[in-house]
C-alpha cells in the first residue's frame, strides 16, 4: 500500500501470510530470547512496564500457557490478524502482538500514534532478535505501523485480516467498525468495562499488620500504577460483613488508612488533584447517591461511602484514587447490580469458589474474570471472556 | 447583605487584614446561606461535604469549587426568569465553556466594584479609551463571551470609546492617529487581552515603520501570558517591548475569570497583583489543599463578595501563583499581594479504552 502517511516500524506491506500451531517451538525460542534482550537494555526502576512484558514472554512462563490450551496439535493461526492497540498504554501493543504469534499468526499491529520511549524499545528488541536468520519467517509475517486517524488505512488493512483485535473503548470499536472485515473474519474487542472488588470484613480485622500492608500494596498497584483508569481497576469496593458487632468503620478504616500510607508513592499531579476533586464535588452536587460519610487522606485518597447502591454501579467512577464502598451481608445480594458491562472482580479473604458460584449459579451476564487484590492488571491470554488464542486460530476436526 | 453594602462605601483598598476578616466572617456565611437555599447543587454539595452552614468560619474553611464545575454544570442561585444576563468563558472551539448566570443585583455590583478597583489603580476615571480589540467582538450581547464582557465592563471606564482593530483583527492606524490626536494632551486609557494585543497590536507595530505616541496612556490588559509563554514573554518583557514601539510607560496587568467578574486583581504601580475589599486569594497546596505561606506556590482559590446568582463566591482555579505580602505592599494599599507563576499543566492519563485518540 502507498500511503505516506503510514509509519512502518517493523516489517513493510509484503507481509507473507504463513500460518502455524499455535504456541509453537519458534515463537516460544523468540519470545524468550526477547524477553532476555528486553531484560538487558532498560533500567527496571525506569521502565517497569518494559520489565512486566519482558516477564511474561519469557519461555516458563510461555510453557505453563501451553499446557492449559488444548489440541493445539490439531489447531492452526487464521492468517493475518490486524491489531489496534490502545494509545494511552505503552507496551500493550506488545501484550496484543504476543497473543497473535502464539496463536501461530502473521500480525499487522497498529502502534499508539502517541510516541511513548517504550515503542522505540520494544521495536528494537524486537528487530535486534529477528536479525537471527532461524527468525526469518516471523520477520517476513509480521509488521507494525504507525498512522493517526486515516480511516482508508484502517479500511485497507481490515479487509485484508482474518481476525482483527480492537483494544476498546466503546467510541473507538464504534468508529473502527465501519471498517468491514472479510466475511469470514473474527474480531474481538475490549469495550469500555468496568470493575470492583470484594473484601471481608473479618479477614482484614484478622490480618497482620504485614498482611495489611501487602493487601494495601497490592490494591495500590491495581489502581493508582494506571491513574485508576485501567477498565480492570476496581472504582468500588464492597465489604463482606462476615464480623459481629460495631467495629465494622474501625475495619474499614485500617484498611484505607493503609491505602493511603501506600498511595504516598503516588505522583499526584496538581492537575490531577484538580481532576479529581472536580469528580467529587460532581458527585456531591449531583446528589443522586445515598452518602453516608466522605473521607480524605489529604488529596491522595477519597473514599465515599454509600449506604446503598446505586442501580446502575458502573456509574460509580473514580480516577487518580477516588473509591466508592459499601457494606452488604452476602454476596448473592450483588447480583442484581452485575450486568455485561462488569469485567474483573477483586477479592480478598473470600473463597474464589464462593465467587464463581455466584456467578454461575445466578447466570450474570457480567464478570469475566475474578482474582485476589494485586493481579487486576496481569493481562492473559484468556481476557474479557475471551479464549484469546482459541479465537485466532481454528481446529481442524478429524 | 448590610455588611456587603457597609464594605461598597469604602474605598476599595482600606481594609487591613483584622478589619477585612470581620467583614468576611459575615458575609460569607451569608453568602453561603444564600446559595445553599437557592442552588440544589450547592446544598447537595455542602450535605455531600458535611459542611455546617449554620456557623460563621473562617475564610479559609469555606468550601471552594473548582472553576472546570461551572463547565459542567449549570449552576444558578435564583430563578431564571431572574437572571438578566449569562456569561460564557472564552474556551477555544470544541472545549466546553463555563455558563455564569447574573441576576441585576449581581450584574450591577460587578460594575461598581470595577469601577471603585480602577479608579484607585489607574488615578481616575472617565479616560478617552482606546480598545485594542475588533467592535465585532461585542455585536452579540445576547450570550456574553467573557472577552466581550471584559471589553464592555470596561468601556464604562472610559470615554470616546474607539476600537484600534478592524472587523478583520488588523490594526485601524488612521482611526487610531486620530484618536491619538483628538486626545493629545490628556491621559488616555487603552484596554485589552494581552495576547491580542501582542498579536495584533504590538507585533504590527514592531514590524511597521509607524511611530505612535503613547507617552501619556495606561494600557490595561488581562486574560493571561499562557500563550505567550512559547515566546518567552513574560509581564516585564511585556512592559518593555510595549514601551519600545508606543512609549507607554504605565502597563498595567489584572487577573480574574469570568466566574468572578468585576473583582479584579489589578497590578499596581510597584508591579504587584492586589487584592481588593471585595476579593481575596488563598493559595493552596496541591498535596492536601492546606494553606501555603507566603512566598510558597500552590493552586489559586478566589473568593469575591459579589456573586449572588450563581455559587462563585469561592472557586478554586487551575492557576498556579504566590502571595508576596499582606497589608505591606510599598505601594501603600491594603490587602494581599500576589503573582502568577502560570496555568498547571495538562495530565498524560494512563489507562485502557483509548485506540482512537481524539483529534
Amino acid at each position: 500500500m502507498k500511503n505516506v502517511s503510514i509509519q512502518w516500524l517493523l516489517g513493510d506491506e509484503n507481509v507473507s501470510v504463513c500460518p502455524m500451531m499455535p504456541y509453537s517451538q519458534l515463537v516460544i525460542d523468540f519470545l524468550d530470547q526477547l524477553s532476555t534482550v528486553l531484560r538487558k537494555s532498560v533500567n527496571p526502576g525506569e521502565y517497569p512496564d518494559i520489565i512486566s512484558i519482558a516477564f511474561w514472554c519469557r519461555k516458563g512462563n510461555i510453557l505453563k500457557l501451553k499446557e492449559q490450551a488444548q489440541d493445539i496439535e490439531s489447531s492452526l493461526g487464521k492468517g493475518l490478524v490486524f491489531h489496534i492497540t490502545p494509545s494511552n498504554v505503552p507496551v500493550n501493543f506488545a501484550f496484543s502482538f504476543f497473543f497473535g504469534l502464539l496463536s501461530g499468526n502473521s500480525n499487522i499491529v497498529r502502534v499508539p500514534s502517541k510516541d511513548y520511549p517504550q515503542t522505540d524499545i520494544i521495536c528494537s528488541a524486537i528487530k535486534q532478535v529477528l536479525c537471527d536468520k532461524k527468525y526469518d519467517s516471523i520477520k517476513r509475517g509480521n509488521a507494525f505501523v504507525k498512522y493517526g486517524h486515516e480511516e482508508e488505512i484502517t479500511d485497507e488493512f481490515s479487509s485484508m485480516a482474518d481476525a482483527r483485535i480492537i483494544w476498546g473503548g466503546d467510541e473507538s470499536i464504534k468508529s473502527i467498525r465501519k471498517s468491514p472485515l472479510k466475511p469470514k473474519a473474527t474480531e474481538i474487542v475490549f469495550a469500555d468495562r468496568y470493575s470492583f472488588g470484594v473484601i471481608s470484613l473479618a479477614a482484614v480485622k484478622n490480618a497482620s499488620d504485614s498482611e495489611l500492608k501487602a493487601l494495601a500494596h497490592s490494591f495500590y498497584n491495581d489502581t493508582y500504577l494506571m491513574d485508576q483508569n485501567a477498565c480492570s481497576t476496581p472504582h468500588l469496593i464492597v465489604w463482606k460483613k462476615d464480623v459481629m458487632g460495631e467495629d465494622e468503620l474501625m475495619i474499614k478504616k485500617t484498611f484505607w488508612d493503609a491505602v493511603a500510607k501506600e498511595a504516598k508513592n503516588y505522583d499526584l499531579e496538581p492537575i490531577k488533584a484538580i481532576d479529581k476533586y472536580t469528580n467529587l464535588c460532581a458527585v456531591g452536587m449531583e446528589g443522586e447517591l445515598e452518602v453516608t460519610t466522605v473521607n480524605r487522606w489529604e488529596n491522595l485518597l477519597y473514599v465515599v461511602n454509600l449506604n446503598k447502591l446505586p442501580q446502575d454501579i458502573c456509574t460509580l467512577r473514580g480516577r487518580f484514587g477516588m473509591f466508592f464502598d459499601v457494606t452488604i451481608d452476602d454476596v448473592n445480594a450483588l447480583a442484581p447490580y452485575i450486568d455485561e458491562k462488569v469485567q474483573s472482580l477483586l477479592y480478598y479473604g473470600i473463597d474464589r469458589d464462593e465467587l464463581k458460584r455466584f456467578v454461575i449459579s445466578n447466570g450474570l451476564l457480567g464478570v469475566d474474570r475474578i482474582v485476589p487484590f494485586g493481579k487486576a492488571l496481569d493481562i492473559g491470554v484468556f481476557w474479557d471472556g475471551y479464549d484469546i488464542i482459541g479465537q485466532l486460530s481454528r481446529r481442524i476436526s478429524f | 447583605m448590610e455588611r456587603r453594602e457597609e464594605l461598597f462605601g469604602h474605598k476599595a483598598f482600606d481594609l487591613d487584614k483584622k478589619e477585612k476578616r470581620e467583614y468576611y466572617g459575615d458575609i460569607l456565611q451569608q453568602l453561603c446561606v444564600r446559595h445553599y437555599e437557592g442552588c440544589a447543587e450547592y446544598k447537595n454539595l455542602m450535605d455531600f461535604m458535611s459542611f455546617d452552614i449554620s456557623k460563621k468560619h473562617e475564610i479559609e474553611d469555606y468550601p471552594f469549587i473548582p472553576v472546570r464545575m461551572f463547565k459542567e454544570m449549570e449552576l444558578c442561585s435564583v430563578p431564571r426568569n431572574q437572571v438578566v444576563k449569562t456569561m460564557t468563558s472564552s474556551g477555544t472551539t470544541g472545549q466546553q465553556v463555563s455558563k455564569i448566570f447574573l441576576d441585576k443585583t449581581t450584574s450591577v455590583n460587578q460594575s461598581k466594584v470595577l469601577m471603585k478597583i480602577t479608579t484607585d489603580m489607574l488615578g481616575g476615571q472617565r479616560f478617552p479609551m482606546l480598545v485594542i480589540d475588533s467592535k465585532n467582538v461585542i455585536k452579540d450581547r445576547k450570550m456574553f463571551s467573557a472577552r466581550g464582557a471584559g471589553i464592555l465592563g470596561f468601556s464604562m471606564l472610559g470615554r470616546d470609546t474607539t476600537y484600534a482593530l478592524d472587523e478583520n483583527m488588523r490594526l485601524d492606524v488612521e482611526g487610531v492617529k486620530a484618536f491619538l490626536q483628538r486626545h493629545k494632551d490628556e491621559t488616555i486609557l487603552l484596554f485589552g487581552f494581552t495576547f491580542i494585543i501582542w498579536e495584533h497590536f504590538y507585533k504590527v507595530l514592531k514590524a511597521s515603520e509607524e511611530k505612535l505616541d503613547m507617552s501619556n496612556g495606561i494600557l490595561l490588559h488581562g486574560g493571561g501570558f499562557k500563550k505567550l509563554i512559547e515566546e518567552a514573554v513574560d509581564n516585564d518583557t511585556y512592559k518593555e517591548r510595549l514601551n519600545q514601539v508606543c512609549g507607554i510607560n504605565r502597563v498595567c496587568n489584572y487577573y480574574g475569570m469570568v466566574e468572578q467578574t468585576g473583582s479584579i486583581y489589578m497590578e499596581c504601580e510597584c508591579g504587584r497583583l492586589h487584592t481588593s475589599n471585595y476579593s481575596d486569594i488563598i493559595i493552596r497546596d496541591p498535596k492536601d489543599f492546606s494553606v501555603c505561606p507566603i512566598g510558597r506556590q500552590g493552586l489559586i482559590q478566589l473568593i469575591s463578595v459579589l456573586p449572588d446568582s450563581y455559587p462563585g463566591y469561592s472557586i478554586l482555579s487551575e492557576d498556579i501563583g504566590e502571595l508576596i505580602g499582606e497589608d505591606d505592599c510599598p505601594c501603600g494599599r491594603y490587602g494581599k499581594t500576589f503573582k502568577i507563576i502560570g496555568r498547571i499543566k495538562k495530565a498524560e492519563v494512563r489507562g485502557c479504552s483509548d485506540t482512537y485518540e481524539k483529534r
